[in-house]
Parts: structure tokens; sequence; C-alpha cells
């Protein structure tokens, strides 16, 4: 059996996405940015994507820019905000513990130029408070940026009671929505932010496409200097065919997200259930205000990699926040920040379920992660210290 | 491309001489669980030869098959010649580990040194400190630098 259960890693392309990508590709391979009519036709296509995206997120057709994907959206909202600021003396940024690297890397870029970055921490059910964001918005404040859906353990934050905060106190939000576009109700206007990041590989569409949603009379700058495309805010020629197959893939998953979720949902509480019952773990983040697909345990006694490893011989993909699955010496970010302490945050595994995923799936993870983890156990000479009573149990 | 050689996928997935050896003659123990790996070597001697070797690890796919590698690589050996053994042979051994995930197989080097050293300890044998370079974890030597 072979179970894809890494939807928030990126998802398949879906076929009507793939046929519309093929079929701008062959027919509408014009330059939008030509005067002639083979031009003027990708123009119009492109535009008409603009209005669609537009649509669906609430926004006007001129707030929509398109990009690369979510890391380049979030880059370009927050240099934006954080130049647009400095140039008023405002050198405050206040963000979550919790956020993307899209999102810390940059922040960690504007601390070395002199940027105060403030990180909310959240509690163990991995949720940012707004009363914590009022307390350090302040009018040195040059953007407050909280992510809509954790791309980890799947928490949903309170961006609109931060949103209204923000707005009320006349401070810049961005929110890096890559996770929860097309897959819960987005609304930017509810939300009250003035940036708004999404990926269109995150609900199936292509890889390496994205859109900023910048409100009207917020600061832009551009991350790319060349041509006039995207009202010279970012340049290079538009990718037409990967716009318009991003723009049928979210017009899908908005219209399946109804009956989509209530089936997540269905097979999220079934798949937490029959994990919950392997002694000693623990689900990570809220347990219902969480992105419907999403499913993350922490195991004690075992480490990720090798629980990703054996649970790919037996056709699962799943993801990990162990440090040795990243390369680096730290257990995942997201999973210390919810308080799981090292020794446990290296046991962890994400599966996270998408539209396609089936109950036969998921009877199949409940059957392998088990064996898997006991497999695992009786090799670890920490479990056997648990169990012999030399170390105590953390979960 | 496989993240891993068949060779570390074959000593991952079918390790050799997992368990412990209750009445063992040296146990070593390297490494902590904040940074990720721990392996555990149990090693029993006749001779000065490693008679019977014997490891647990906690830890990722490269830690797991370098701890069983190493034990095949010293298991029958004089000790002298088990003491010799460095994290390259087993990395070698292995076909090779990325990169980022040397790191994991001097834990196995590591492993077999603080066994033979419980043993040298216990049995109050002289031995040179020299030839131990290292009885504590690798990872908090690269944190130190
Ligand atoms: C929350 C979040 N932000 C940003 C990104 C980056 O998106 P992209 O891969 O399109 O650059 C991702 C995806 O990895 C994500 O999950
Ligand atoms: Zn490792």
């Amino acid at each position: 059996m072979f179970v894809y259960a890494d939807n928030a890693a990126t998802t398949k392309l879906s076929s009507k996405a793939c046929a519309a990508y093929i079929k701008t590709a062959e027919e509408t391979f014009g330059n939008p940015s030509s005067l002639h009519s083979a031009g003027q036709r990708a123009k119009e296509v492109l535009e008409d994507c603009r209005m669609r995206i537009a649509r669906i997120l609430g926004a006007d057709a001129r707030e929509i820019l398109f990009t690369s994907g979510g890391s380049e959206s979030d880059n370009q909202a927050i240099l934006s905000a954080a130049r647009a600021g400095a140039k008023k003396g405002k050198r405050k940024i206040v963000s979550t513990a919790i956020e993307h690297h899209a999102v810390l890397h940059t922040l960690e870029k504007l601390k070395k130029e002199g940027f105060e970055i403030v990180l909310l921490p959240v509690g163990t059910e991995g949720i940012v408070r707004a009363e914590d964001a009022a307390r350090e918005i302040d009018e040195n404040t040059a953007l407050v940026s909280v992510m809509f859906a954790n791309n980890e353990i799947g928490t949903l934050q309170p961006v609109e009671e931060i949103g209204a905060l923000c707005k009320a106190k006349g401070v810049p939000f961005h929110t890096d929505a890559v996770q929860a576009v097309g897959h819960v109700p987005v609304d930017v206007r509810k939300i009250g932010c003035d940036y708004l990041a999404l990926s269109a590989h995150k609900f199936h569409g292509p890889k390496g496409v994205g859109a900023l949603f910048i409100k009207r009379g917020a600061p832009l700058s551009s991350l790319i200097e060349g041509g006039a495309q995207e009202r010279g805010k970012r340049a290079g020629t538009e990718d037409l065919p990967a716009i318009v197959a991003m723009t049928v893939a979210l017009e899908e998953a908005v219209a399946e997200m109804g009956p989509v979720t209530k089936r997540l949902q269905s097979l999220q509480t079934e798949l937490i259930d029959g994990l919950a019952k392997i002694p000693h773990c623990a689900l990570n983040g809220d347990r219902t205000r969480r992105l419907p697909g999403n499913v993350s345990f922490c195991f004690e006694g075992i480490e990720g990699e090798s629980l990703l490893l054996l649970l790919d011989e037996m056709g699962v993909c799943a993801s990990s926040g162990s440090a040795c699955t990243s390369g680096s010496l730290d257990p995942s970010h997201v999973l210390l920040a919810i308080g799981r302490v090292h020794d446990v945050a290296h046991g962890s595994l994400r599966l996270t379920l998408g539209r396609e995923t089936t109950k036969e799936e998921v009877l199949y993870m409940i059957k392998c992660v088990p064996a898997v983890v006991e497999r695992l156990r009786n090799m670890s000479p920490v479990w056997r210290d648990l169990q012999e009573g030399k170390r105590s149990y953390i979960l | 491309m496989a993240l891993y050689s068949e060779k570390v996928m074959d000593h991952f997935k079918n390790p050799r001489n997992v368990g412990v050896i209750e009445d063992a003659d040296g146990v070593g123990e390297v490494g902590n669980a904040k940074c990720g790996d721990i392996m555990k070597m149990y090693i029993k001697v006749k001779d000065g030869v490693l008679t019977d070797v014997k490891f647990e690890t906690f830890g990722c796919g490269s830690a797991i098959a370098s701890s069983s590698m190493a034990t095949e690589m010293i298991k029958g050996k004089p000790l002298s010649e088990a003491l010799s053994l460095t994290n390259k042979a087993v990395a070698e051994a292995l076909d090779g580990l990325p990169a980022y995930k040397m790191h994991c197989s001097v834990l196995a080097e590591q492993a077999v040194q603080a066994a033979i050293l419980d043993y040298y300890q216990k049995n109050n044998i002289p031995y040179d400190p020299a030839q131990f370079k290292c009885t504590h974890c690798a990872h908090d030597e690269e944190a130190d630098e």
C-alpha cells in the first residue's frame, strides 16, 4: 500500500489544474507585456486570474501580486513593511515563536539590521494569545506578523482578533496563510490584514507559484528589480501556465471545501484516536483548533528519522520535526515552543491528510505506526531505562 | 536519489547484534537524548578478544546502521584492534554517509571505546588514556566549538 500523508509539505497537482497548465502553455504562450495580440491575450488571462483569486480572498484584483510562492510572499510583505516603518523611525516587529522559516529567517535578517524582533510565545496548545500581542504592540511597531495556521502542528491562530487589534492601533498586519488558503475559509477583510501570503502547491496547484495580497495603500517595495511586471513590484515575465493552474486549483479547493473538511475531520479523529492508544505518546497542538488534515504526535523513547524511514519502507510518506531529519542539532522550534523537551521532540511524527486520503489508508497507518514505534522502542536504550524505572516518563 | 546507501538501509532495517548482554564485561553509553542520538554498547571479553558485542541505539537511521556495522567490525577481534576502529572506517564500510550525518557515526566509534574503557576500569587493567580519544558525546564537542 502507498499512502501519501505529507500534504502539509506539498500536495499532488490536481488533474484540472494540470490540464489548465498544459492548455495555457500550449495556447497562451505570449508574453503579457507584449503589445501584439498574442501578448494581449496572455495579459487578459493573467488579469482574469488575478480577479478570480481576489474574489476568493475577498480582495480587489489590484491588491493581488503574483510571486514564486509562500517564501517570496512572506519575504516581500515583511521587508516592505519593515522598510516603510524604518522611514518613520519604527523598528519593532512582533511575530510568533512558531512561524515558518520564511518568516523567521527574514526577521533574523532584520534583527541584524537593528530591528527589535519580539516573538510571542505559545502555550502547550500551540496557539498565540491576542492579549500577548496587544501588550507588545506599541508606537514603535512597524509590523505584526502572525501565521494563519501552523505547518507542523496545524494549529489555527486568532488572526481575526489580532487583525482587529492591529487595525485599532494603526499597525500593519501580515499573515502567512500558506497552510490555510484552500483548506479553511480565508477572507482578507474579515482578518483585517494588510498582507497575506499564499502558495499554490499547498492546495493542489503547481510548485513555484503563489501570491501576496497587499491592501490598497499598504507599503510595497520590490525584491526583484527589472521590468515593469506586476505594477513594477515584481519584475520577471509571469509564469502564466502556473498562475492559471493555481487559479483553477484554488477554485476547485474552495468549491469542495465543505465536504472535504467534513470527511477529513472524521479521518483525522479516527487517526488521532488510533495513535493515541500507543503508550507514552502525546498529540501536538490543540485537539480541535487545528487544520482538518493535521495529525502530529510525539512518541517517547524513539527518534523521528528512523520512524520515517521504517514507515517509508511500508509505503507511508510522513514527516518529522526531529533534528536528524533537518540536519541540525536541534529539533523543531515549533515543538520546543509548545513545551516539548528535546528528548521528546526528537520523537515526533507528522501525518497530514489530504482530500485524496481514504479510510483504508488511515486504517493502514493505524496499523503501521504502533508496530514501527514498538520496533524502535525495542532497540532503544532510552526506552529500556524508562521501562526499568531508571529514567522517568515525560509523556 | 536515496538519502542512504543500500548498505546503510540494510543495516538499519536488519540491524546485527541488537540487544543487551546481561553479564557484560564492559558497557559504554554515549550521546544524549538532547542531541537526538544515544548509543549503548555491551561487550564480553575473553583473553583480550571481544567474544560478543551487542548494542542498543536511540537515534536516526545512520546512528542505528553505524552501531550495527561497528559491532560487526569488532566482534571476534582483539581489544587493541577494536580500539583503533574509526568512525571513518565505519562510514566507509557502509558505503558512505551523507556529510551532515557523519556525527552520528562518531558515536559508534565512541561507544566501542567507552565499553572497552569500562572493561579496563572494572577489572583494574592498566591502560593508556591516550588511546581513548573521547568518552563524551560527539554532539557536545560540536556544540562547544
Ligand atoms: C506556513 C508556511 N509558510 C511558508 C511556506 C513556504 O512556501 P513555499 O514553499 O511556496 O515557498 C510554507 C511551505 O513550506 C509554509 O508551510
Ligand atoms: Zn543522527
